[in-house]
């Protein structure tokens, strides 16, 4: 039992998760200034870290493991990092960084204060969510997972309501009860499966499970769930205020991470859990609601007023884009499945750095301008050449348009749905791209067509490179080279099932 | 024959009745003491279950806790004059969400009749590395908690921290740092004051003893922690006791106590033990109890944050 047994460079997976945690109690004890000091002061640790781990993997050519406490599962509990977890990790380390440097203005305690709440919340909690997606990317057992989702759902509402104002604790408490029923489904599935099967661990499990009524209940309820906390079409209501309410750096950070976390693990579950099952059916329901969450969000998107509320639908629409994967790379060792794999995990990690990107540039805009109208955005461009850039070249990648990252990623979803014969498929993709050019237009036509337009404050040029740098990494990933897609192929089940 | 079978078809029926009762209660009070009541009843379930340690948790947190939480949520928004216009679900919505709730719970009932009999567990398994990884806990459920799953019970620590820290930052910002003041509004009545006179040096000794004989038999960590929290709290509706200021060193310290003893534990794990998170075999068990009894602080102190709530404006320090 390979995957029951430590592997060298495994410690550095519970480094990884402890420096965090250890972050969060530090700014909690110690309070005030030194909470954004400790907070600021781990990241670069964080983002070695991801980088050692993702280099052991590559080194390794297959998962890492880390038993705790030397006590292998089922009694013990595993972590794991294959290929996509090294990559989330370290994509999450750089974007909480750079969200971290980008709300040192806005978070700062104020001089005379020896502690200000909005300050010691922002500070803990984005630890927190550090801690919860770490743990999501490498946890091998499904409670283990429960609890991370949970520490992530308690970091990430406090920050919807930060501000205080009354639309964002309506905002907050509908994030909270829909996250909280996706993390009751979600549990009722874990004891399911326990009580079916006599394990939790991932690897255990994807040997045990048979078709049965019991499991394919505890996969609904799961999936359900997920969904539920990952705001698919129908249950993404809660999102769009919650996301549009935040202060900036919260919002890139949740719309560009937080809701990635669960449809991770929807991923772990159905491609590492249950293979064994023939998933056809249920991948067919997940890609119809994901297309159905392209067309919607994109379309309620063209109609928002508000340049925060535009970019979350966008999210609605770009998470739909990511359930394709589960029609396009379901088919085991079929050489399209592999594009299709690709395809979603090149869109998890696009839309990541270029949504991070514009709702970072959403938020030097506010400020700049006092406002986020985009009917009141004409000329804006000039005043603000450097954040347009940024938005434009975001938008590039949302549409998908070469070269970028969202561009690799619709292409390969395209190819991996022309080569299994599952044509239907590209509909979506291409309406979805050019609804999406449609938003985006309607945010830079006015911006850069003539108008007076005056800033109140000054941005700061710190705040616009971070940004910047972000959407930057979104264009850089159209040029990942095949090696990179070959990595994300590490530890990935491909030999069960094919249909 | 014996009369159990009957009594626990009763016992059942008399969950399932009062909670239906929960829902359908039209005040907050009433919706609020049944649901008390339900904890109480499900913590029999669990004694009839065999599973005493849940039971006691049920009791402490699904009874007591929880309670008193909702109670003064329940004080705190009738205490609201002006809270918009009423927004109450139509009768389409309640239909349909009653339907929805009947078919996840027939289906749920149907597959746990489909369950392996007798159902694959790990419990003969942990029970039997008592003497290894176990680490010679008579109770193999504290086993788990502290060995076994010491990784899960160290997050769910920072979890509780975490919702303190939530419940904080709901705080009012000229009113950061002062105390909560939960039950400003209520004068307590003598019997009250009598009561946690009385109560609280005998649940102070009996939460440190179900702490302390978690070790070897039903008990622990969390049910001692609760019932120390529970003992606060009371003392705290009695006035006996003020409640701390937020930014108090000594309560931030009492609240990561146990996640932080936990987590330094298990670093140098590696180095006395071979691996993260485990203990070296001759000292296990003290270890495991040190760490425990920091846990116990850290419970004691965070429930009852939770149910005082925010600092509010109005409190003076």
């Amino acid at each position: 039992m390979e995957l029951g047994t430590s592997t060298p460079g495994g410690y550095l997976l519970v480094l990884a998760i402890l420096l965090p945690l250890a972050g969060i109690m530090l700014s909690f004890t110690l309070g005030g200034r030194n909470a954004e000091r400790v907070a600021l002061g781990s990241t670069p640790f964080g983002i070695v870290l991801a980088c050692a781990i993702a280099f052991e993997v590559g080194q390794a050519g297959k998962p890492i493991v880390y038993t705790i406490g030397g006590l292998p599962p089922p009694l013990g509990i595993a972590l794991r990092a294959d290929g996509i977890s090294a990559v989330m990790l370290v994509a999450a380390a750089v974007i909480l960084a750079a969200a971290a440097f980008y709300a040192r203005s806005k978070f700062a305690t104020p001089d005379g204060v020896r502690e200000s709440r909005s300050a010691l919340t922002f500070w803990i909690m984005l630890q927190a969510i550090w801690a919860a997606l770490i743990i999501i990317f490498v946890g091998g057992d499904l409670f283990n997972l429960y609890v991370a989702l949970e520490l992530l759902t308690f970091a990430a509402v406090p920050l919807v309501c930060i501000d205080g104002r009354p639309e964002t604790l309506v905002a907050a408490l509908r994030y909270l009860l829909f996250a909280l029923f996706g993390s009751i489904c979600y549990l009722l599935g874990v004891a399911l499966f326990y009580g079916a099967h006599g394990t939790i661990d991932i690897s255990l499990l994807a040997q045990r499970v048979q078709p049965t009524p019991v499991v394919w209940m505890a996969a609904a309820l799961m999936t359900a769930g997920l969904l539920a906390k990952t705001a698919l079409f129908p249950v993404h209501l809660w999102l769009p205020p919650a996301h549009a309410n935040a202060p900036a750096a919260a919002s890139a950070v949740l719309s560009g991470l937080v809701v990635k976390g669960s449809f991770f693990l929807t991923l772990r579950l159905w491609f590492f859990v249950l293979p064994a099952l023939h998933t056809e059916t249920a991948a067919v329901i997940l890609g119809g609601l994901g297309s159905a969450a392209v067309i919607v969000g994109s379309v309620m998107a063209l109609g928002q007023a508000r340049l925060k509320l535009l970019v979350a639908y966008s999210t609605v629409a770009q998470i739909g884009y990511l359930f394709l994967v589960f029609p396009l790379a379901s088919g085991g060792a079929q050489t399209w499945s592999a594009a299709g794999w690709s395809a979603g995990l090149m869109q998890v990690l696009a839309h990541a750095f270029a949504k991070a990107g514009m709702f970072l540039s959403a938020g030097v805009l506010a400020e700049a301008l006092g406002h986020d109208r985009i009917g009141n955005l004409r000329g804006a461009a000039r005043v603000l050449p450097l954040t347009f850039l940024t938005i434009a070249l975001g938008g590039l990648s949302l549409m998908g348009l070469p070269p970028s990252g969202g561009f690799n990623a619709k292409w390969l979803m395209l190819q991996a749905a022309v080569a299994s014969g599952q044509w239907f498929w590209t509909l979506p993709i291409l309406v979805g791209g050019l609804l999406a050019a449609g938003y985006v237009y309607r945010i830079l036509a006015p911006a850069l067509s003539d108008g007076q337009v005056s800033l109140k404050v000054t941005p700061m040029r710190s705040q616009e490179v971070i940004a910047l740098a972000l959407t930057m990494a979104a264009i850089v990933l159209g040029f990942a080279p095949q090696a990179f897609l070959d990595f994300l192929e590490i530890g990935r089940p491909v030999t069960a099932s094919s249909p | 024959m014996s009369v159990l079978p009957y009594l626990d078809v009763g016992l059942a029926l008399l969950v399932v009745a009062v909670a239906a009762w929960t829902v359908a209660a039209r005040a907050l009070f009433a919706s609020v003491v049944s649901y008390v009541a339900y904890g109480l009843l499900l913590a029999f379930v669990w004694i009839r279950l065999y599973a005493p340690d849940v039971a006691l948790t049920e009791a402490a947190v699904g009874g007591g806790v929880t309670g008193v939480l909702l109670i003064t949520a329940g004080k705190r928004l009738g205490a609201l004059h002006d809270i918009g216009p009423d927004v109450r679900p139509g009768v389409g919505l309640k239909l349909l969400t009653g339907v929805l709730a009947a078919l996840v719970a027939g289906a749920l009932a149907s597959v746990i009749l489909l369950l392996p009999d007798p159902p694959p567990s790990l419990a003969p398994e942990a029970s039997a590395a008592i003497d290894s990884a176990g680490a010679g806990l008579g109770n193999p459920i504290t086993a788990v908690l502290m060995s076994y799953r010491s990784f899960d019970t160290m997050l769910e620590k920072i979890v509780l921290v975490l919702a303190v820290a939530g419940v904080w930052s709901m705080t009012a910002d000229e009113a950061w740092g002062r105390a909560p003041s939960p039950f400003r509004r209520s004068r307590p009545y003598a019997p009250t004051i009598f009561l946690a006179q009385m109560l609280a040096p005998i649940g102070t000794l009996i939460g440190i003893h179900v702490f302390w004989t978690g070790a070897n038999a039903p008990g622990g960590a969390f049910q001692g922690g609760a019932l120390l929290a529970a003992i606060w709290i009371i003392t705290m509706m009695a006035r006996l006791a003020e409640p701390p200021r937020v930014d108090a060193r000594w309560l931030r310290m009492a609240l990561v106590a146990g996640p932080a003893v936990f987590l330094v534990n298990g670093l140098t794990g590696e180095f006395v033990a071979g691996s993260f998170f485990a203990y070296p075999p001759s000292v296990a068990k003290p270890i495991i109890l040190f760490i425990e009894a920091f846990m116990v602080l850290s419970i004691a102190v965070a429930l009852p944050m939770l149910v005082a709530g925010p600092s509010s404006e109005g409190s003076d320090q």
